[in-house]
């Protein structure tokens, strides 16, 4: 009888077994299945606006078909690299003072400030970095986007910068002590340079989360149909373009949309991958 | 310094690029505002930029936007098709002029099966939006369009969620002919909805209702010929069915202006105009010299106003807007003689 | 070049980051008290958002970020749990863990405005369809679209967390559990995920973060309409939709105002959510510790 029992009860375990395997097959292949969908469909949509002059020309008149978003190209790469000259600097700084200074009042008042700095909407940074920069300075511009994007990136540098230093083993910079190196630099030339992998990969996924930025960008880059290299004027970005032609009628700019789409989600692929390449090696 | 040269470098190179763009400063305009007028602009600035190389940045994000942005001097110009009434001149910190531009028609598009041309009385209209006709075949409709098959579709009326001439110009048209839409919603940039859908800037209504059966939205002609979507024809105050088109609304403009060209062009008395013609202004400073304005800076303005009234005008037609009457011209030009730097005019 | 030097640059450093969190929350609370003053208390109560008469609530902004994000999160936990799952325990290793682990990567690196743009292709006209069944109006944008997307957004935080949690049970807990002659099911459900628990829900709350603050997949697909929305079908709109659809233009410093309040809202809330999360987990630390 006991035998009986085990043996209904065992049926029924298994059965379970069986069916909570379903149950987390099922839902993961529907995210698989979604995923493979927005891909496909980026991929698609996006390489049919592939061509010469979308890479090189700029903006057309409203409702004329043809010309490109060279301008938002170069816009993405000028606001990044405003967007990385302030944010690595600081957040490299940052962290070596949270490296230094570990356990004391002011360490942990800049961890708490960075914690929170990276729950802050980016919409929120873009409406305050508006009326600290776009203001003042009196026009938009590509410079007020780059510190709205710096302040998006840094948080997420300096807990990566931060994460890296830690691994470098200490007896390195115990050793340089020890033979008589002064304590800065030591830490400049021997465990920022150990940490270095870790800081390049915090940089590039702070570039790839900075380059999907939309919102921050609207109240201080603005937007610009031309090309520009003028740090003191507007400029335009691939999620501004993204933006702005996907809510217009026309079926040449929603083609162009898709197009920026797949670069922009190209370029974050090409870092996040670089960066998961290296991690491996 | 290992760590200190990347920093200087950065520096250098900073410094370069601003000087490159101090340079560079006098070649460019930046202006927004009204996405009313935006097809038109842009083409009138991408020809001026291939006539005189100077690069005029406009953005469409709405005539409350362009208003707000000149009213932090963070443009060089504002676009705008609800001129600012003096009660609200206190919220700019100098007295501001208006020059008009270009005008064009507030029409009413949709999207039905087989894209019919449909009639429409303003009263309809209103109902639609207020929300008391809500099907394409209700009784209503069917009378003004004996002939066409009217679905049994559900009307969605598509409405600006930013803040916008075009609707100003819509619901001054609104509140003219229904004393029910003046009391329920009444007149301004931004209303009180009562049902429907918002989409932001001319380009975002007529993506909604290009997209969605049933749907209805006001927008500028331009948007509706340039993604061929059906337009309806509107009864006028003289009781004629007029279609909008660059005939008709030149019609609606051929009155008298006043000197400063604030002057709204619905429920016209034209026999032939369009009844929900607009007029729209870029607005600027008289006084061109605040914060670190320059001259040259103004010149260039100056110069691309006095070119969009006059050689500019013919790039418009093309696009259905309706080119400034004379009269227009005429009060456009002593604006634009008026802006002064210094106390100097700029425009010589 | 020295120590003291060293010192003093780490220093101001930390002092401009720190001056940059409390700028951030001077500028708002500064730039909120036009509104704050005209409407008191009722501000985050009152449904009306007028900018014509110049009234302003955050009622309907408010409902409109709960109701998104609570349903985004009912969305995607079976989804994240299941992923995690299946990468943690099913598939620990081989090539179909990388791809299923690489499609995670990606997903969680497409930037919000390609997610709003396959929404407006995608998502907005499934709904409209779905609407159109059940008769309701066939706006296509709304509640449940923006959901559907944001659900689909969050996924990658919760279910990377899950995994992560379920690698790092104890081999010895498992093997036991096994030895033991447990089924695989009871093994996840009786001696893992309960392990996992704290950093299960840490990564909950992680996706949570983001279903609050996110902006532009929710602007380009809710809708833009001020009201409390009363179904799935609704249109609303959330803290930062209203925010980005509206501050370029508020023209009256109230209005302005308002929305500097709403931003202050917003990233009171997102604080409030983070500050939980992280003392859940350090509550958590030491109920299994070693």
């Amino acid at each position: 009888m006991e035998n009986d029992l085990f043996v209904s009860r065992y049926a029924r375990r298994k059965r379970n077994d069986a069916l909570f395997r379903v149950a987390v097959f099922v839902p993961a292949a529907l995210v698989v299945g979604i995923l493979t969908l927005i891909i496909a469909q980026v991929v698609v949509h996006g390489a049919a606006a592939m061509n010469v002059s979308f890479f090189f020309q700029q903006q057309k008149p409203f409702g004329e078909a043809g010309g490109g978003i060279a301008q938002a190209i170069v816009g993405t790469l000028m606001v990044l690299l405003i967007a990385t000259a302030i944010a690595l600097p600081l957040s490299l700084l940052a962290s070596l003072y949270l490296y230094e200074k570990r356990g004391r009042r002011g360490a942990g008042l800049l961890s708490g400030s960075v914690n929170t700095l990276q729950g802050i909407p980016s919409i929120v940074i873009g409406v305050v970095v508006y009326s600290w920069v776009v203001v003042p300075m009196k026009t938009f511009s590509a410079l007020s986007g780059g510190i709205a994007l710096a302040i998006v990136m840094l948080p997420l540098m300096t807990s990566m910068i931060k994460e890296s230093l830690d691994l470098v083993p200490a007896s390195y910079l115990e050793a340089a002590l020890a033979l008589g190196v002064p304590r800065w630099r030591a830490i400049v030339e021997i465990v920022i340079p150990a940490a270095g992998a870790g800081i390049l990969e915090g940089t590039g996924l702070g570039i790839a989360r900075a380059a999907g930025e939309t919102a921050p960008l609207m109240f201080t880059a603005f937007g610009n149909p031309f090309l520009s290299l003028n740090p003191a004027g507007p400029v335009s970005a691939l999620p501004l373009v993204i933006y702005e032609y996907i809510k217009s009628p026309y079926d040449d700019w929603h083609q162009k949309a898709w197009g920026a789409a797949l670069i922009l989600v190209l370029f974050v692929l090409a870092l996040n991958l670089a960066i998961g390449a290296r991690k491996k090696r | 310094m290992k760590r200190t040269i990347p920093l200087r470098a950065a520096l250098l190179v900073g410094l370069a690029l601003v000087g490159l763009t101090v340079a560079a400063g006098a070649q460019t305009l930046l202006g927004s505002g009204a996405t009313f007028p935006a097809p038109a602009y842009t083409k009138m600035f991408d020809e001026y930029n291939k006539i005189t190389g100077v690069k005029v940045n406009y953005q469409a994000i709405g005539s409350s936007g362009g208003l707000k942005n000149i009213q932090d001097r963070v443009v060089d110009f504002g676009g705008s098709d609800s001129y600012v009434k003096d009660s609200d001149f206190s919220k700019y910190p100098a007295q501001i002029v208006h020059i008009p531009t270009v005008i064009g028609a507030v029409v009413l598009t949709y999207n039905l099966p087989g894209n019919p041309n449909l009639r429409l009385t303003g009263e309809v209209i209103s109902k639609m939006y207020l929300g008391s006709i809500a099907k394409w075949n209700d009784a209503a409709i069917a009378e003004l369009n004996p002939g066409v098959k009217l679905p049994n579709l559900a009307i969605m009326p598509v409405y600006r969620s930013d803040g916008s001439g075009t609707t100003f110009n819509f619901t001054a048209y609104l509140s003219a002919v229904s004393p029910e839409w003046k009391s329920n919603a009444g007149n301004a940039n931004s209303v009180s909805w009562p049902t429907g859908i918002g989409a932001a800037q001319n380009a975002g209504v007529a993506g909604v209702v290009k997209q969605t059966p049933g749907s209805v939205g006001y927008v500028e002609l331009a948007y509706a010929v340039q993604n061929k979507m059906a337009v309806a024809a509107i009864r006028n105050a003289s009781g004629n069915w007029i279609e909008p088109s660059l005939e008709s609304i030149s019609a609606a403009a051929a009155g008298a202006f006043p000197a400063d060209t604030r002057i709204l062009l619905v429920n016209t008395d034209a026999k032939a105009g369009y009844p929900i013609s607009a007029l729209t202004w870029i607005v600027v400073y008289r006084d061109q010299k605040y914060g670190n304005r320059s001259l040259a800076q103004a010149e260039q303005l100056a110069k691309l106003l006095w070119w969009m009234i006059h050689d500019g005008q013919k790039y418009v037609s093309a696009l259905d807007y309706a080119v400034l009457p004379a009269p227009a011209v005429k009060a456009a030009e002593a604006i634009v003689k008026s802006l002064s730097y210094n106390g100097v005019p700029v425009l010589k | 070049m020295n120590d003291k030097k060293f010192n003093a640059l780490l220093g101001a450093a930390a002092v401009v980051i720190v001056s940059i969190f409390a700028g951030f929350v001077v500028t708002l609370v500064v730039q909120s008290l036009p509104a704050a003053k005209q409407e008191g208390v009722a501000f985050l109560y009152g449904s009306t958002w007028n900018p014509v008469t110049t009234k302003f609530g955050a009622l309907p902004f408010i409902a409109g970020t709960v109701m998104t994000s609570a349903l985004s999160l009912l969305l995607a936990v079976p989804l994240s749990l299941s992923a995690g799952i299946l990468m943690g325990e099913y598939l620990r290793a081989g090539w179909m863990r990388s791809v299923l682990n690489t499609l995670i990567n990606v997903l969680a690196s497409i930037p919000s405005v390609v997610f709003g743009l396959w929404g407006i292709e995608v998502v907005i006209p499934l709904v409209r369809t779905l609407a159109t069944l059940v008769g309701a109006p066939p706006y296509g944008a709304g509640i449940l679209a923006a959901s559907l997307v944001l659900a689909i957004m969050i996924i990658p935080y919760m279910s990377s967390m899950t995994r992560e949690a379920l690698l790092n049970v104890p081999a010895g807990l498992r093997e036991g559990a096994f030895a033991l002659g447990l089924t695989k099911h009871e093994v996840v459900t009786g001696i893992a995920l309960p392990f996992a628990k704290k950093s299960i829900f840490a990564g909950l709350l992680l996706s949570l973060g983001r279903a609050l603050g996110e902006t532009m997949a929710v602007t380009m697909l809710i809708g833009n309409a001020t009201r409390i929305p009363n179904s799935l079908f609704s249109l609303g709109n959330t803290l930062a939709s209203v925010i980005a659809s509206q501050f370029n233009e508020a023209s009256s410093d109230v209005h302005r105002s308002a929305m500097m309040a709403l931003a202050l809202i917003l990233l009171i809330i997102t604080m409030l959510a983070g500050w939980f999360g992280r003392s859940v987990m350090r509550k958590g630390m030491s109920s299994y510790g070693k």
